[in-house]
């Protein structure tokens, strides 16, 4: 059997799933969310039997090598196709995805009564069009799905998120995660269309492929641009400062299901991004921006941090820590070792499960406590032991504590990325004092300390308990032993970083 | 054959905190037996390994897994027993057993017995990982581990804003150090290419030769760094302003970390690295200096403090000032020496003071005890063991012969100024704990006490106090693994250091030894200062902690959010300006049209 067939399946189950979910509302409440966990765990056994099968002796070469490819004509006219690969990096960005996607849906079980099936639609198309993003090798491909990603994230935050009285509500972070990500989106069209063009004037030939597009030959200064118009795109997405803006309120005012998917699975796009097209189709351009960059990032780790202890909103508390985690995967993607690149990779996992973690925790908080404000926690750990476990866990590996995976991403980056830049590394560092008082100042004002009312509050229910306690798990295997992880993106890696540093030098 | 055992010294413990994890909730009997049994079990296998090590002398090497591997970054998680490693060992399940069991019997009637254990045998199995890992990454897991768990201790009466507050004042604290220690470990890695400690510090001394007297300036900047985890960890100056505050925790908690285990890491670091600290001499002048610093420093401040704790606080980390000061001399042997010595004096006075207190009801200012000779005659005896151990009571205490020898390597070593200020912090440890002892024991009886004698007790501070008097007999394995540092003990000298004890214990006779009388000093100008920890507190709290946190305040609506906040209003500003010209007055249209003809007329014939 083809394999490859599956690839593009990976895409068409949540597809129609969705549609599935929206036709079946009308039987029960209940189709819509059995449906979507399903095609979640269809995906997910998937992708991990794809795992299972990849050949990881293809680690070692210089262009790119794909465990499996599916391309099939589309528009023959302009070299536009279908076409999808897998390799390690993708693998583990689509099991995130997955885990993910199943976690936003158990966590919604109770929260979302209204609209469930189209809810259920657009979690689904959501992420269907993540893991297109993730197998696409066609760039208008690329775009058509990164394009797709946006619109039902949209819905998701307008339509469900949380209602505020006073001041900015879900319709305006709604419109501004949307206005951001279209407008940078817009460069990247630009820049794509640019590409295709000028590839064209110098060969001849109309192509969308990425694998060909590696080869085009562009002056210098065509290559800054170009670049420059990936890097917008996807540090928004990131996010990088000074384009973060938009994260702390769609966060804020997004259902708890669209902040685990927010922060778990879209921001990672941004950071794929820039390793699968940015550094590589650009790569001198990339390599005499990386100080840059890596400056950004170290900006966004120092700034993030020192914002999120001014915040008094929980969800907006874990926003601005996104954005300190996201600033050392900008400082590992440029810094151009193996070291680095490989911390990319599990700090993507890594702060994928955990902050998914922290919002369901969020989430679970809202349905019981009715706020997000600090001022209406505190003493938690007394009334729910068991939520409050859980925070400490999940706060304790947002601030890298050894043993989790969130350290391993952070050492392993900081490692390679000392390497090559000493002084913004220090810099860098210093993220890890701040984390440690943010992470220690969110458990204490929503764990410790006197509570504002004695009202009884429910502890986690089994839903919930079983969700965290496998976040958990994966995250201590991911601390204790992460080699697995490693073994399968090392082929990626490797050839991204020949791409990059056999070009940038 | 007991190589094998090895693991297991850590999986005890690490096994105990999760069954102590898992029985919440039930009965303390049962979280007691796992608890305190598993650091015994721990204890018994140290015992057989280190029996095993000194019969056979070659160190022990236990490969359990690969962390992970990058690109010649591999580093194991592999254990490693030498004569160090051993008489740490030694020190943390021995004295953590008895702590442990001091505690199954301190802790009773609290609603979270079982939480408590697990916590405390977390640490010991992390604190076992830092002294038995061989590689300098899986030594920081261990590291961070401990800072973790003595967190969690400090902070473990939630319910207190206070209490959180100290435990993240010492968790941030030590992660100041702790982020100087990773920088360190990314400089070693980068130059060295490795992070297992044997083949590191072969490779520095091959590539860093010392030459001329000099070190190579990145052998200085690795060790310095280093340094900076090692005062985080041992509340040396700078980093020192945690510990007092630290003293919030459960009293077993002060004890067992801030006292005989974690807080002497940072010694345990360097004597661990000493191959590569001898590549530097500007570092290791630095460690001398902050030990003598220190403990001059702490020694003074424990001088006014009237929190029984507290006071043992400060004279804690007096005493590790003690051993830096050693380390600096290259006398390793001496400061481990006094670390074991230290642990045993320095847990029986935690403990004791721990009785003291839930004699009185929670009670810990000094002032309100007194008297207390007669009612609590175990912890008077300790307490009179201990101060004699701590004060280095001549020839009948473990701790006169450790502190000798440090002082001597000061002379010995010609550290001059460096042996003046340990004579001279000698003298004020003689002071303290005096005043200490007799300020609470005799005099008069200030508030009622009321025992619950119970032999688990009893037992560990009749053990402690027993090591207490002969510790500085025992032969020390720690010599076999780190240089021992020999200097001509002179009479004179050795005279001139006994003397200034008993000078101490002497003055403090004087001034608080009356029955009746005793007044507090009231906290004004430089004696509030000293009392303040000399004012490091406030100055950081001006310096950094203010500004950076008056900074997010200031900024919590983002300034980059309003910078593209205003590109929104310049639109809405044109676009309100724009739609204004719609006004559906014909005339305004007509106006309009004329002025524009006419501009382009003029512009035409102009061109």
């Amino acid at each position: 059997m083809d394999l490859s067939l599956i690839l593009p399946l990976l895409v068409l189950i949540p597809l129609l799933g969705g549609v599935a979910c929206w036709w079946t509302e009308r039987l029960s409440l209940a189709w819509p969310r059995w449906i979507a966990a399903g095609c979640f765990t269809v995906d997910l056994g998937l992708v991990l039997g794809l795992w299972a099968q990849a050949d990881l002796s293809l680690a070692f070469s210089a262009s790119p090598q794909f465990f499996w490819e599916f391309q099939r004509d589309w528009i023959p006219r302009f070299g536009i196709s279908l076409h999808l690969g897998l390799d390690g990096l993708a693998i583990l960005l689509i099991v995130l995805t997955a885990i993910l996607g199943l976690v936003a849906v158990l966590c919604s079980w109770r929260e979302i009564q209204q609209h469930v099936g189209f809810f259920h639609l657009n979690l689904l198309w959501n992420l269907a069009g993540v893991i297109g993003v993730f197998m696409a090798l066609d760039l208008f491909l690329f775009f058509l799905l990164w394009e797709w990603m946006l619109v039902p994230m949209f819905f998701l935050i307008a339509l469900w998120g949380h209602k505020n009285p006073e001041g900015r509500g879900r319709i305006y972070a709604a419109t501004k995660f949307f206005l951001f990500t279209q407008a940078s989106g817009l460069l990247m069209l630009v820049a794509i269309l640019a590409l295709v063009w000028l590839n064209h004037a110098q060969s001849g030939i109309w192509t969308f492929n990425y694998l060909d597009l590696l080869q085009a030959d562009l002056s210098p200064t065509a290559q800054y641009w170009l670049m420059l118009g990936f890097f917008i795109a996807f540090a928004v997405k990131l996010p990088a400062l000074p384009f973060h803006p938009w994260l702390p309120d769609a966060h804020s005012q997004a259902p708890t299901a669209g902040s685990v998917d927010l922060a778990g699975i879209l921001l990672k796009t941004g950071a794929f991004g820039l390793i699968r097209f940015s550094i590589t189709l650009f790569p001198e351009a990339s390599a005499q921006f990386a100080p840059t960059a890596m400056a950004l990032g170290v900006v966004g780790i120092v700034y993030g941090a020192s914002m999120a202890l001014a915040q008094t909103d929980i969800k907006r508390f874990v926003a601005y820590t996104s954005i300190s985690h996201m600033g050392f995967i900008l400082l590992g993607v440029y810094a151009g070792n193996l070291q680095a690149m490989q911390g990319v990779v599990i700090q993507m996992l890594a702060h994928g499960i955990s902050t998914g973690a922290l919002f369901v925790l969020c989430g679970a908080l809202y349905e019981r406590v009715h706020s997000r404000e600090f001022s209406m926690l505190g003493g938690l750990a007394a009334r729910m032991p068991q939520f409050a476990t859980a925070l400490m866990f999940f706060g304790l590996a947002s601030l890298g504590l050894p043993g989790l995976g969130n350290f391993i991403g952070e050492i392993l980056i900081l490692i390679g990325a000392f390497q090559t830049a000493p002084v913004l590394t220090v810099l860098a560092a210093s993220g890890l004092i701040i984390g440690a008082v943010y992470s220690l100042l969110l458990i204490q004002r929503s764990l410790h300390g006197p509570a504002p009312s004695t009202e009884a509050l429910e502890d986690l229910v089994p839903r919930e308990r079983g969700l965290l306690l496998a976040l958990m798990a994966l995250l201590l295997a991911m601390g204790l032993y992460p080699q697995p992880l490693l073994d399968l993106a090392h082929g990626a890696l490797f050839t991204t970083l020949q791409l990059y540093g056999g070009a940038g030098g | 054959m007991s190589t094998a055992l090895l693991p297991w010294v850590i999986g005890a413990p690490l096994l105990g905190a999760a069954l102590c994890f898992v029985w919440q909730g039930r009965s303390e009997r049962g979280a007691a037996l796992f608890g305190v049994g598993s650091i015994t079990i721990a204890a018994l296998l140290s015992a057989l390994l280190g029996s095993d090590y000194l019969r056979s002398g070659t160190p022990a090497q236990v490969h359990l897994w690969t962390w992970f591997a990058v690109d010649g970054l591999a580093p194991a998680i592999s254990l490693y027993l030498d004569g160090l490693s051993l008489t740490m060992l030694g020190v943390i399940t021995g004295v953590g057993a008895l702590i442990h069991l001091y505690a199954s019997w301190y802790m009773r009637g609290d609603p979270r017995y079982a939480r408590f254990f697990a916590y405390m045998n977390l640490f010991v199995a992390a604190m076992l990982l830092l002294v038995l890992g061989d590689n300098l990454l899986a030594l920081y897991f261990g590291w961070e581990g401990v800072g973790l768990c003595s967190y969690l201790l400090i902070g473990f009466w939630h319910q207190d804003p206070a209490n959180g507050y100290a435990a993240r004042k010492a968790f941030i604290t030590t992660r100041v150090g702790d982020t100087l220690m990773a920088l360190g470990l990314l400089l070693l890695f980068r130059e060295l290419g490795t992070l297992d400690i044997q083949s590191l510090i072969q490779q520095a001394q091959l590539r860093w030769p010392i030459q001329d007297g000099q070190g190579h300036p990145l052998a200085t900047a690795a060790c310095l760094l280093l340094l900076g985890g090692a005062v985080g960890k041992s509340a040396q100056l700078p980093l020192q302003t945690w510990l007092p505050d630290a003293m919030a925790g459960p009293t077993p908690v002060s004890a067992l970390i801030h006292a005989a285990t974690m807080v002497t890491a940072g010694v345990y670091l360097i004597a661990r690295l000493h191959g590569l600290f001898a590549l530097s001499p500007v570092a290791l002048e630095a460690v001398g200096w902050v030990g003598a610093l220190t403990l001059l420093l702490a020694g003074g401040a424990a001088l006014v403090q009237t929190d029984i704790k507290r006071i043992l606080a400060y004279s804690t980390m007096s005493q590790i000032g003690y051993m830096f000061l050693a380390l600096g001399c290259g006398a390793y042997s001496a400061a481990i020496f006094h670390l074991m010595t230290h642990a045993f004096f320095k847990a029986l006075l935690f403990m004791a003071a721990g009785s003291v207190i839930l004699a009185l009801h929670h009670e810990q200012d000094i002032f309100k005890m007194g008297g207390l000779r007669h009612k609590l005659p175990v912890a008077f005896w300790s307490f009179l063991i201990g101060s004699g151990a701590l004060a280095a009571v001549p020839f009948i205490t473990a701790g006169f012969y450790s502190k000798d020898e440090i002082l001597f390597a000061a002379w010995g070593s010609g550290h001059g100024l460096w042996w003046a200020m340990g004579v001279g912090g000698a003298f004020l440890t003689g002071l303290y704990s005096f005043r200490l002892v007799f300020i609470v024991f005799w005099g008069t009886a200030q508030s009622a006490a009321q025992t619950r004698p119970h032999w688990s007790e009893q037992l560990p501070l009749f053990t402690l106090m027993l090591l207490s008097v002969i510790g500085g007999a025992l032969a020390l394995p720690a010599v076999r693994s780190v240089p021992v540092l020999e200097v001509h003990h002179g009479l004179i000298l050795l005279l001139v250091q006994m003397g200034v004890g008993l000078a101490g214990i002497g003055l403090a006779w004087r001034r608080y030894g009356r029955p009746v009388g005793l007044q507090r000093q009231p906290l004004r100008g430089w004696r509030r200062l000293i009392h303040d920890g000399w004012g490091f507190d406030a100055l950081y709290d001006r310096l950094i902690c203010r500004p950076w946190m008056g900074l997010a305040q200031l900024n919590r609506a983002d300034v980059v959010d309003s910078a593209y906040t205003g590109i929104v209003n310049l639109n809405q500003a044109a676009h309100r300006f724009a739609r204004s010209t719609q006004s559906g007055y014909l005339r305004l249209y007509a106006v309009g049209l004329a002025f524009g003809l006419i501009l382009l007329a003029g512009v035409v014939a102009w061109t």
